[in-house]
């Protein structure tokens, strides 16, 4: 097993970027996370798997702080994200101004792509730029123009999320959140809503900032990604992170059964081999 | 018996004059309305629980009564709580709270159908709550809620007859009191019908426009 439990923090690759200890979460009556613990590196991808309702998505969201944990603590490059361990054991919530500070770490990429349908790719990428970092208008759209130049999509600056395909739309999103230049990017099942045939260019991108050493969090179905682009690998069942280590340990002996079942489906379906 | 037409064509200068009024105080009210209620829709998303419990009857009431006996009310019953009110006064007062009420409405669906994860978005790259607002939900909801608001801006043109009952010299007013002074009611209500009919076509015809104009925003 490797160390995803590291205690460093730093900027080295490897070195612990985010880390969550005994995350709960619970909607209503039902609890969708018991307890997680996990510690995502510095540098490298961390694939978050498991089957449908499995609690990977909204452990996602909670490191956005998206869905505020009712248990547990988040710490972003050793700061704590929405709630603070107090000395005698329980903690507080932290204010917002604090949580928006701590969240300028964090990109992140929805399914649904959640472009703003008013306003030019352009115009996405460069809203946050001016509103949110202060930057002209003519400052802003140039960074903007060079992200989206990194996602191959300058010549569509101009047209409107309407005007755009499925994979473009998400490549917009992915420029957005990148140009705010965060320290670790969020993907919730940023393929899932899109036609098989436009999930490549998606994934391309990905794999491209994985390359230049972006810390990435990734939940997805896309098992091929997973293999080849993951470092570590988290399996999520029933709120509760059944493994997690190595993704090239995890995939080449997938000991565990309820693992080796959820795998076993994707082959069935004909997924492409594995590692 | 036959349709003077003659006498028709000799009320259409007044009918017009009837008319400049109906509009002023159908756009103005309008206005006023959509102002009133789009504030009102942002108090009952963003305020307590109390400003939403507050803010949800007197709605339930104006949309639950007719306008004629607001108006009625707030012209005639209004001098007992000290309120005395120019028939233009209540007729444009009256429009702009009944209108806001129906506006209110739909302004807080608007609201309500902008995804949430637009916002999500817009709070994960850092906008605050009225950057989110002022950039993200107010111009999407606009969008949203354009033909519910055309819509309703015929049905207040429509309602701003029942001012002529409190005596605004509006279109309805003026047409029915020629119809009176020269028995000639047929011809009259047929004249109010196509003036209110041409304005309804020229305000259709500007939402489309606009629907149309504004077709490259729309979600996918």
């Amino acid at each position: 097993m490797t160390d995803l439990t590291g205690r460093a923090a730093g900027p080295e690759v490897g070195s612990v970027a985010l880390r969550i200890e005994g995350l709960s979460k619970t909607f209503g009556e039902h609890t969708v996370l018991k307890n997680v613990d996990l510690a995502v590196r510095h540098g490298v991808v961390t694939c978050l798997l498991g089957p449908s309702g499995s609690g990977k998505s909204t452990l996602l969201r909670c490191m956005a702080f998206l869905e505020e944990h009712d248990a547990g603590i988040i710490t972003v490059y050793g700061e704590p994200l929405g709630f603070a361990p107090k000395p005698d054991g329980g903690r507080q919530r932290l204010p917002n101004a604090q949580v928006a500070r701590v969240r300028r770490a964090i990109g992140m990429v929805f399914q649904q792509f959640n472009l703003w349908p008013h306003m030019t790719a352009l115009g996405n990428v460069s809203e946050a730029l001016k509103r949110v970092r202060g930057l002209s208008r003519r400052e802003a759209e140039a960074r903007a123009m060079s992200v989206l130049r990194r996602v191959d999509l300058a010549d569509r600056a101009y047209h409107y999320p309407s005007q755009l395909s499925g994979g473009q739309q998400q490549r917009v999103a992915i420029a957005r959140a990148l140009a705010m230049e965060p320290r670790i990017m969020l993907f919730d099942e940023p393929t899932s809503s899109l036609d098989p045939e436009l999930t490549g260019e998606v994934l391309s991108v990905m794999r491209h900032l994985a390359q230049e050493g972006m810390t990435m969090v990734v939940v997805t179905h896309e098992i091929g990604f997973a293999a080849q682009v993951a470092s570590d690998v988290a399996f999520l069942d029933k709120g509760e992170i059944l493994l997690r280590g190595l993704a090239k340990e995890i995939f080449a002996k997938p000991w565990h059964p309820r693992l080796a079942d959820f795998l076993e489906t994707y082959l069935d379906r004909g997924a492409a081999v594995l590692v | 018996m036959s349709l003077d037409l003659d006498l028709m064509i000799h009320s259409i200068p007044a009918a017009l004059r009837g008319a400049g009024i109906t509009v002023v105080m159908w756009i103005g009210g309008g206005l006023v309305a959509f102002a009133i209620g789009f504030l009102v829709a942002l108090a009952r998303r963003y305020g307590g629980r109390w400003v939403r419990w507050g803010l949800a009857g007197p709605i339930e009431i104006l949309r639950g009564t007719p306008f004629l006996i607001q108006l009625f009310l707030l012209y005639y019953g209004g001098p007992f709580i000290g309120l005395r009110l120019e028939p233009y006064e209540a007729g444009f007062l009256g429009t702009s709270i009944y209108g806001a009420a129906y506006f209110s409405e739909i302004i807080r669906a608007g609201f309500e159908a902008v995804p949430r994860g637009h916002v999500e978005a817009a709070t994960v790259l850092g906008l605050t709550r009225t950057q989110t607002v002022a950039r993200i939900l107010v111009p999407e909801m606009t969008l949203l809620i354009l033909p519910s608001s055309i819509n309703m801006m015929i049905v207040l043109l429509k309602e701003t007859a029942v001012l002529s009952i409190i005596t605004v010299p509006e279109l309805t007013l003026v047409v029915t009191a020629i119809g009176s002074a020269h028995f000639a009611f047929v011809e009259a209500l047929l004249l109010l019908a196509l003036v209110y009919w041409g304005i309804v076509e020229a305000a259709s015809a500007l939402g489309r426009g606009l629907e149309a104009g504004l077709a490259r925003y729309r979600m996918v």
